[in-house]
């Protein structure tokens, strides 16, 4: 029976599972509310489960052509892939922390002075992702990983929006809300930018920007049109005889690459709507049960909160992160003549659409126009040389094609990672 | 009566406004299904109203119903005004 009750645990989906449902229960839903959303939470993982499956098969095909190519490894950084690759081993573990890393963030805000509630529930998931494979990785088990996990989750939650705040109130020019997606310290790196080099009285929203770029916001379609010039790249590299002969089965090579990039796009989509589907009864919930144990704590919410603020600032944001992410790559190449084996980490269009379209509405808060391409640019150098560093503490997870993506990921895995086998 | 929230990955900020339009709802006292999706699937969930903010909200006005574009995404006082007038449109 016991074994019984502890296969069931066991299984992350089921898991999650029961977090939602204990939610919906503290919301004195109805039984079949409860059923309905207890289900299709469990489904929510499970299709997570497939999209990934979907999305890291084109990414290998893109890693294999890109070893075959330059003789290096290439990783793209997308929070999703990675994600998705490391919770069907760690989604237990995952589970539990976010869990109690949620609880722990409603208890440092009714106690202490950081009242903060990290409201962004995608990027919870992903940070309690990271924090217990780090933590598996490290040699911690059991309850002390559960502990150790949720305590560090519910303190970074409550942490690094106050760290953007007083930015976000020189963006929003209110004290009322609060900015909640774990690529905080790029942002505020952007900022510090922003304000040494940049002029504030010439903002970017001052000038005519042309928004015919608008239609990357549709991430789906940003990703496939990124993926697919790096696909034709590689696959321009390693030659088509290589992939004809090793990995398409005789489909043209070219033909084959498109078809990939559009895989991997896809395969993104399905994990989003996975996780769409395990959010939407624990966000509610959390919601619901945060504002109500602590009212007078600031609402952290996701990055697109400060868009609306400075809608050119987004788009110059996007561009000048990616060129930096371009750059750092170069750096990378050359780099790794001196430094044989080290990963070149290629731009990621999410990144460096999300963190890079945040990092200039912030560099833009305090350096204007300038502010916003410096401070932006300068992000996109940061998510490029971050993950370098955060792959070794990653273990098996970190030999992947893909890896954790934005800024505050980087930061948190590399300390922790780092102490952890110091400790060792 | 459907009204979709949209936002670039259809994750965080359109499921924030969506949980505040079920709020302003019930203030006005009209039942509709409210959802939030990503902008590729955006096309594919017919609504009568699609919501989104000024940044965005241009994309959305292809997709053949009332487009609701906000300026601050937390202003319930905004949301409430902009939802009722959206509303009254498709009456």
């Amino acid at each position: 029976m016991l074994k019984f009750i502890l296969d069931i645990l066991s299984v992350p989906a089921v898991l999650i599972g029961i977090v939602s449902m204990i939610g919906l229960i503290a919301l004195k839903k109805s039984t079949s509310d409860i059923l309905k959303g207890t289900i299709k939470t469990i489904m929510g993982v499970l299709i997570l489960g497939g999209g990934a499956g979907v999305a890291v098969g084109a990414l290998s095909f893109f890693g294999t052509m890109f070893q075959q190519g330059f003789g290096i490894t290439g990783v793209v950084p997308h929070n999703e892939a990675i994600v998705g690759m490391a919770l069907k081993e760690y989604g237990t573990q995952t589970a539990l922390i976010m869990a109690f890393g949620m609880v722990v963030n409603v208890l440092i805000a009714r106690f202490t002075p950081l009242k903060f509630i990290f409201l962004t529930g995608h990027h919870t998931l992903y940070m309690a992702c990271m924090i217990a494979a780090i933590l598996v990785v490290g040699g911690v088990q059991g309850p002390t990983l559960i502990i150790i996990g949720s305590l560090i989750l519910g303190f970074i939650m409550a942490l690094f929006p106050a760290i953007a705040q007083p930015t976000m109130r020189k963006i929003t020019g209110t004290d009322d809300v609060a900015f909640g997606h774990f690529g905080t310290i790029g942002y505020v790196f952007s900022a510090w930018i922003g304000s040494i080099v940049g002029d504030k009285s010439h903002t970017t929203e001052d000038i005519k920007f042309p928004q015919g770029l608008t239609f990357l916001r549709d991430s789906s379609i940003a990703i496939a049109l990124v993926m697919l010039v790096l696909f034709l790249i590689v696959a321009v590299a390693s030659g088509p005889a290589f992939v004809e002969e090793k990995l398409s089965g005789g489909q043209n090579f070219l033909v084959f690459s498109v078809i990939q990039a559009i895989t991997f796009a896809g395969g993104v989509y399905i994990i989003l709507a996975g996780v769409r589907l395990i959010l939407a009864e624990i966000v509610p919930a959390f919601t619901g049960i945060a504002t109500s144990l602590v009212p007078n704590a600031k609402p952290a919410i996701d990055c697109p909160i400060v868009y609306p603020y400075a809608p050119n600032a987004v788009l110059i944001g996007f561009l000048s992160s990616f060129a930096g992410g371009i750059v750092g790559m170069v750096v990378l190449l050359l780099m790794e003549k001196s430094f044989p084996g080290l990963p070149i980490i290629l731009p990621g269009v999410v990144p460096h659409f999300f963190c890079g379209a945040t990092a200039g509405v912030f560099g833009n808060a305090t350096g204007g126009l300038r502010g916003c391409i410096w401070g932006a640019f300068a992000q996109g150098l940061l998510i490029t040389f971050l993950p370098v560093l955060l792959m070794p503490v990653l273990g098996g997870l970190g030999f992947a094609n893909t890896t954790f993506s934005d800024a505050d990921f980087g930061v948190v895995g590399i300390i922790l990672g780092n102490i952890l086998q110091f400790i060792k | 009566m459907k009204i979709l929230v949209c936002c670039g990955s259809g994750l965080g900020s359109s499921f924030m406004i969506e949980m505040n339009i079920k709020k302003v709802l019930v203030e006005l006292g009209v039942n509709a299904e409210v959802n939030h999706s990503d902008l590729s699937s955006a096309a594919s969930i017919k609504s009568d109203i699609y919501v989104g903010t000024r940044d965005i909200a241009s994309q959305l006005t292809s997709l053949g119903g009332v487009v609701v574009s906000l300026n601050n995404m937390i202003d319930k006082n905004e949301l409430k005004e902009k939802i009722a007038e959206a509303i009254e449109k498709i009456k």
